[in-house]
């Protein structure tokens, strides 16, 4: 192991590294407790200049307030109604683009393979005027289903890089049984490598649903106003009306990271074998 | 027909499980590339007809210091955020550890990324708000005078590149834990045993076998600096005076925000991201290529 195991060094080694470690997290996720602290503070406290202390109460009408006065619920529903079709969509057509390289020869294979590579790292910019365009002459524009659909296509790139190589590591020799056996190709991918694919579809999930939701330059160029736009629009509009009312910018941030940050802990395992695919050899 | 298809069932099927996914991907994105690059020779405000104006758009972009602003951003980004590699490796060293709570802590160092960079970008203009700030405050506390960061065109977009990097750290980390965890043992008491110690050991034994963790990070490193529109566009919407402004918010802003539509002028300009960013993508398809046919 590498560095050499902390058990193995003096007793006061190990105590000063078991205070090191929460004390360097605490410094390391300081902006964040900081936006959760202000987000409980009442608003008199900013008013008085009590920043830092502990609030004078815990004020969680600060977000009551936030879902009162501003559709944050319903930015947080058009998130959902965006995210969910999106991870859905995006894992099934990867199921099959990623069973279709993975699994058979033919000349263009590769190719095709590094197009869903290279066209997953291009930058946003270029796709901009196009698919703003097609949205709108497709009559989706500010629409969920308009933005989910370019989300799906996008993200495919990603996920047919991932469940091509997850489906190239499973034993060849299933499928080649299965041929032998005279059964059909698509029940080979319904029966046989569907149900091996539940680890890299959980992964995938988890992954997808975070970068969808957290996703904020396409919520900006494809939609528009409240009905439609995701919670990172709408925080970012809402951050232009809330002037200086950080209690209020605080809570509406800690909803807006909410949703990711539960999914990150209910599925850990899923989301770190998934973002640290081709890590190790 | 099926005496057709069990014929050529093998050949036909790779196409067939392919064509949806196929199809979505070339409309939504390889196709619009090509657009894009097309737009970036007309003059268009996104409603109207189009004019083919030539090259006028890129002879444009010459003699236009906002993009040499951001340009020069640019390459700041992607060169202040490669930092993020040695210092995810230090964290992920650093806790690389099995004393009880390990897993919880390693999963709270991990949080930055799980976040929004909406919500990391209002986080940061936060911990740098002049007067209130935590960081105005503790700058004002060692040098006696605080700084309003982002209010001042000298500092800006490093205390935006500070804000990127923060969840950028967190994932690199978490690439060289995983890393760490397959790094073979044998190998390392081995070298143990023969006298290597600390950098040494890091340099001649660890970091070979971390080879493929430093890869994924070095990639996503580099698109993550280029892809950056989210934090400027929270933190200061390109300001003061356009100062922190990158490739990727110009772009935007010419092709669609309240200073007019001029969708050719913004292709132009996205046509310019995508060539540098090409230059690395070709770089790390050239290398997975050679892996993967190599194998």
């Amino acid at each position: 192991m590498f560095p050499r195991p902390i058990t193995q060094l003096s007793g006061a080694s190990q105590t000063l590294y078991k205070i090191a470690v929460p004390v360097a997290l605490i410094l390391w996720l300081l902006p964040l407790l900081g936006v959760a602290l202000t987000s409980v503070r009442p608003a008199s406290d900013l008013a008085q200049g009590n920043y830092f202390g502990l609030p004078s109460a815990l004020a969680f009408e600060n977000y009551a307030l936030v879902f009162q006065n501003t559709p944050m619920l319903q930015y947080m529903l058009n998130s959902f109604w965006v995210t969910i079709p999106t991870v859905i969509g995006a894992i099934t057509l990867s199921c099959l683009t990623g069973f279709a390289l993975a699994i058979y020869r033919f000349p263009s294979n590769l190719i095709l393979f590094f197009m869903f590579v290279a066209g997953n790292f291009v930058p946003f910019q270029i796709l901009m005027v196009p698919v703003r365009d097609l949205t709108l002459s497709l009559g989706m524009y500010n629409t969920w289903y308009g933005l989910a659909l370019f989300h799906i296509a996008f993200q495919t790139g990603f996920c047919t890089l991932f469940m091509r190589n997850f489906i190239k590591s499973l034993p060849f020799e299933l499928i080649e049984a299965a041929r032998v056996e005279g059964v059909a190709e698509w029940r080979i991918f319904w029966f046989i490598v569907i149900p091996l694919m539940r680890p890299a579809i959980a992964a995938l999930s988890v992954l997808v649903f975070t970068f969808i939701w957290n996703d904020f330059f396409w919520a900006t160029v494809l939609t528009t106003n409240a009905s439609t736009q995701p919670v990172t629009a709408g925080l970012s509009s809402l951050n232009g009306q809330w002037i200086a009312q950080w209690h209020l910018v605080s809570a509406g941030s800690i909803l807006a990271a909410l949703p990711p940050v539960l999914m990150f802990f209910l599925m850990q395992r899923h989301f770190i074998a998934g973002l640290t695919l081709g890590a190790v050899k | 027909m099926s005496a057709f298809w069990k014929a050529n069932q093998r050949r036909l099927a790779p196409w067939l499980f392919m064509a949806p996914g196929l199809a979505m991907f070339l409309l939504y994105v390889i196709i619009p590339i090509f657009q894009s690059i097309w737009v970036s020779f007309y003059d268009w405000d996104g409603l109207g007809d189009a004019r083919w104006i030539g090259t006028a758009n890129y002879v444009e972009l010459i003699d236009d210091d906002a993009f040499y602003i951001s340009l020069k951003n640019n390459v700041i980004w992607l060169v202040l955020y490669m930092l993020a590699v040695p210092a995810g490796l230090m964290i992920a060293i650093f806790l690389n550890q099995t004393i009880s709570g390990m897993r919880l802590y390693k999963s709270l160092f991990f949080f930055p990324f799980v976040i929004s960079q909406v919500v990391v970008g209002l986080m940061f203009s936060w911990f740098y708000a002049p007067n209130f700030g935590l960081f105005y405050n503790l700058l004002e506390w060692v040098t006696g005078s605080g700084t309003a960061i982002l209010a001042d065109d000298r500092y800006v977009t490093y205390g935006i590149i500070a804000a990127g990097l923060w969840p950028q750290i967190a994932y690199v980390m978490i690439l060289y834990l995983t890393g760490l965890n397959n790094v073979a043992p044998d190998q390392v008491e081995a070298a143990r045993l023969d006298g290597a110690k600390g950098w040494q050991m890091l340099w001649y034994v660890i970091l070979p076998q971390l080879r493929p963790a430093t890869f994924i990070a070095v990639v996503v490193t580099v698109i993550g600096a280029l892809r950056s529109f989210d934090l400027v566009s929270i933190m200061t919407n390109g300001g003061p005076f356009g100062s922190s402004r990158v490739l990727s918010f110009y772009m935007y802003e010419q092709a669609l925000s309240e200073y007019g539509y001029r969708m050719g002028y913004g292709a132009a300009i996205a046509v310019v991201l995508f060539a540098i960013m090409m230059l690395f993508i070709s770089g790390f398809i050239w290398k997975m290529w050679r892996d993967e046919t190599e194998r």
